[in-house]
């Protein structure tokens, strides 16, 4: 696990909680519920795809580890089987499926040329310097097949892994959003003003209150 | 059952949905496709929805087409951003220019009711005198239009709408009362408001699409949040659930998961219908009157798609100016921690406004205005804006974990008409098996300026409300506009002021496409108002025989 996790503000709380209160409706929770018993192997990726997205989403998307990791592969290949497009692609950039298709394959000639080893293989150091001369364009092998690997790393490998993180609903306890708000809402706009249904922000000092008081949130 | 939507036209056997009565159905009269309807209407948003109910309300046949889905908000919109996604368009399209843009979530929505199913309900007016931006400012196009007369237009819209404003608004000549009383300001709008009254400049609460107190069979706003991922509530007043319904009741027909793939012209050179795709067969409407209203980048398209020998270059284009001149709203921020509590993911985004500087000149170096507004991201939007600072790993989450702490000043700016920024077709084919749109784009120095002008103010007012690690967001756009404009002159525009195309007279184009300029404003409001105008125009020309 990533040394450098970041701990929550917001110690104890969990939006599901919220799953049979008046903030969720039957469509939310459907939805949810398919995200959450989505399949975990890989069904568009094969296997050398798959580790190398494996091992890119962990070293890009960093995740506390005191609960079980969203996961962020399995997301990534669910999109990718459907092949669920965003309704628009930068020219410089191939349809969706091909540009992740060339792009891992193109990391792992990177990190065999320079490593000998492919992405995966690799320490996490030397994963994350990979990912950051790929975030800067400077790589170029003859792998990427002309497509720019910043525009990869930006117009893909960010928008795709945080798309896919952020729609979980671990993520949204981390950072203390409601969640789903239908048919209740909210009610208290102001500043420093919370419903009690949602999250309670905790300091260094208050955090085990805080804790307790969040798990009952809902 | 969202499966079902996209699958299976719902609108069909006499019936269609009830948006406000979950499972429930109302009728609908239906044509026979051999029938020759006095206007068939490709899209059903802003312009597409509102004309249809226009029209059907002063006794035309209209039959109205949408490539996209019949929604029922009640039982099929979820709180969940990802989900939501089925609300856009999400088609291929193919970006290129020196500042790409994107699509999608950011500007194109594809169900019946168009983009305003997922819109921000911001309901503004354009200054006045933007409607001869080019003789009273000095730069862009003129309207054909004088602004008085959308000043009525706008209190017909309003009305419609039951937009729910503050009780005097700051800006631009007197108006009305707003039908419903302005909302609540959340955190969010208040640190707007603490920064313009540093600045010494005025604010206001937004005038917005959503009730404030029940209308009709809209429930007042819950304040949930999810405004831009559709309204599960039907508080927010989309064309889904204001001029659809209306349409209906009026005897139109509306057809769900309808594609438009051409438009005929016969050998006068009128138009004499469409053809579209639905239910797994390609079909053809016979029409009087034919009216395009797919927004800025399926309008062209479709013209262009429709290219015969008669009109090689496409339909309405003897100009040579359809697909050009497309305007996006540049859409900058910037953002900031505040010691406060914030958590602006509760109600709608903007609920606050700075109009200052679409009305004050003084002081810039550049044409055109901006409106800036308080935000509220939702979390996989909010994750992209940080991306967008190439942010990741370990930073990001740090950055995340201010998520309830943050506040954002974001303009709505003018930008000017480029003929090079353009809609035109790519060799890629769909999955109807036609040429998707190639859209290229790239700002010019004066929309450099403005967005300079801009950030630095906002810089400012943020900072003077307590915001603190401010930076800004320099790459966003939203709102399209502007490739098929209207004019006075056929050399120099596609459609008149009553957006009827110059080479086409049963030919019309009535959406986002048709203006000359976008002003510093968000752009229905308009859109909608310029519908109502050309729908009392067509009365009164078929009452002169002139149609
Ligand atoms: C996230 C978001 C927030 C926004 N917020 C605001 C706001 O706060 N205030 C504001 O004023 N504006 C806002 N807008 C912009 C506003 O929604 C649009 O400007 C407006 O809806 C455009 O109206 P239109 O009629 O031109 O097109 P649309 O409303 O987009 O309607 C076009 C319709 O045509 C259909 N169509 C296109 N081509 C075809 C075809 N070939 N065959 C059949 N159907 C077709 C599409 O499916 C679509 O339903 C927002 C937009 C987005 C995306
Ligand atoms: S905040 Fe209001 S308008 Fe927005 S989605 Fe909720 S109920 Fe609808």
């Amino acid at each position: 696990m990533n040394s450098n996790a970041i701990t929550t503000r917001y110690p104890g709380y969990d939006v599901l909680n919220k799953r049979d209160t008046p903030s969720w409706d039957p469509i939310t929770r459907q939805v949810v519920e398919e995200r959450l018993s989505m399949s975990r192997q890989p069904r568009f990726f094969d296997l050398a795809q798959w580790t190398a997205a494996t091992a890119l989403c962990t070293c890009v998307v960093v995740q506390p580890d005191d609960r079980l990791a969203v996961p962020v592969a399995a997301m990534l290949d669910a999109r990718l089987f459907e092949d669920q497009g965003d309704g628009w692609r930068d020219a410089r950039l191939p349809p969706l499926r091909q540009a992740w298709c060339i792009g891992l394959a193109a990391l792992d000639a990177e990190s065999q040329g320079e490593h000998g080893l492919v992405f995966a293989q690799l320490a996490a150091a030397r994963q994350t310097a990979l990912v950051e001369q790929m975030q800067c364009g400077k790589l170029r092998a003859a792998a990427w097949q002309g497509m720019p690997s910043d525009l990869f790393f930006s117009e893909r490998v960010l928008h795709d892994l945080y798309g896919a993180y952020y729609a979980h609903p671990a993520a949204w306890s981390e950072i203390g959003f409601g969640g789903p708000a239908n048919p209740r809402g909210y009610v208290r706009l102001n500043k420093n003003r919370r419903d009690p249904w949602e999250a309670i922000e905790a300091t260094a000092e208050n955090a085990a209150t805080v804790k307790r008081k969040n798990t009952r949130v809902r | 059952m969202s499966g079902d939507a996209v699958q299976h036209p719902r609108a069909r056997g006499g019936q269609a949905p009830d948006v406000f009565r979950k499972g429930g159905w109302v009728s609908m009269r239906e044509y026979p496709c051999d029938e020759e309807v006095d206007f068939v209407i490709v899209g059903t948003g802003a312009g597409g929805a509102t004309l249809a109910c226009r029209l059907a309300e002063q006794g035309f046949k209209v039959v109205a087409l949408d490539a996209g889905a019949w929604w029922r908000p009640l039982e099929e919109f979820a709180s969940d951003e990802a989900h939501q996604q089925k609300l856009y368009w999400t088609d291929q399209r193919i970006c290129d220019g020196d500042n790409p843009l994107k699509m999608g979530s950011n500007n194109s929505g594809k169900a019946v009711g168009g983009s305003t199913v997922h819109f921000a309900m911001v309901s503004l007016r354009f200054r006045p005198e933007w409607f001869k931006c080019r003789s009273l400012l000095g730069y862009g196009a003129d309207w054909p239009i004088d602004w008085r007369e959308m000043w009525r237009y706008y209190d017909e819209v309003e009305q419609a709408l039951s937009i729910a404003g503050p009780i005097t608004y700051p800006w631009g000549p007197p108006r009305k009362r707003y039908p419903y009383r302005s909302h609540e300001l959340n955190a969010a709008a208040l640190v707007l408001a603490r920064g313009a009254e540093a600045m010494g400049t005025a604010w206001s609460a937004t005038p917005l699409a959503t009730v404030s107190a029940p209308h009709g069979k809209s429930p007042p706003c819950v304040y949930r949040g999810f405004c831009v991922a559709g309204c599960a509530t039907n508080a927010k007043q989309s064309a889904l659930v204001t001029w659809i319904p209306r349409a209906l009741k009026a005897g139109a027909e509306i057809r769900d998961l309808a594609m438009a793939g051409r438009i005929e012209t016969n050998d006068l050179g009128r138009a004499v219908g469409v053809e579209y795709f639905r239910d797994g067969a390609w079909r053809f409407q016979r029409a009087r009157n034919v009216v395009v209203a797919g927004y800025a980048i399926e309008t062209p398209r479709l013209l262009l798609l429709s290219a015969n020998h008669r009109f090689p270059d496409g339909l309405a284009n003897s100009s040579g100016l359809v697909g050009k001149n497309l305007m996006v709203q540049s859409n900058q921020a910037v953002w900031g921690v505040m010691d406060e509590e914030i958590r602006s993911y509760k109600g709608p985004p903007s609920l606050s406004i700075s109009e200052h500087w679409n009305y004050q000149d003084k002081g810039k170096d550049f044409f055109g205005g901006y409106a800036y507004m308080s935000q509220g991201p939702l979390p996989v939007g909010w994750a992209s804006t940080q991306n967008g600072r190439g942010l990741w790993g370990a930073k990001l989450s740090r950055e995340m974990q201010k998520y309830n702490h943050q506040a954002g000043l974001k303009i709505v700016g003018e930008t000017l008409p480029q003929e090079r920024n353009r809609v035109t077709l790519a060799d890629e084919k769909d999955q109807y098996g036609l040429p998707v749109a190639r859209i290229t784009y790239g700002f010019c120095d004066n929309d450099k300026k403005l967005i300079a002008h801009a950030l630095h103010f906002m810089e400012q007012a943020l900072e003077a409300a307590g915001g603190k690690e401010i930076w800004r967001q320099e790459d966003d756009t939203c709102h399209l506009n502007g490739t098929a404009r209207m004019g006075d002159d056929p050399r120099t525009s596609v459609v008149n002021a009553d957006c009827r195309s110059w080479d086409i007279p049963n030919l019309w184009i009535c959406d986002g496409s048709v203006f000359p300029t976008i002003g510093g404003v968000n752009p229905s409001l308009t859109i909608q108002a310029i519908a109502c105008r050309t729908a009392d125009r067509i009365r009164a020309l078929a009452q002169r025989g002139e149609l």
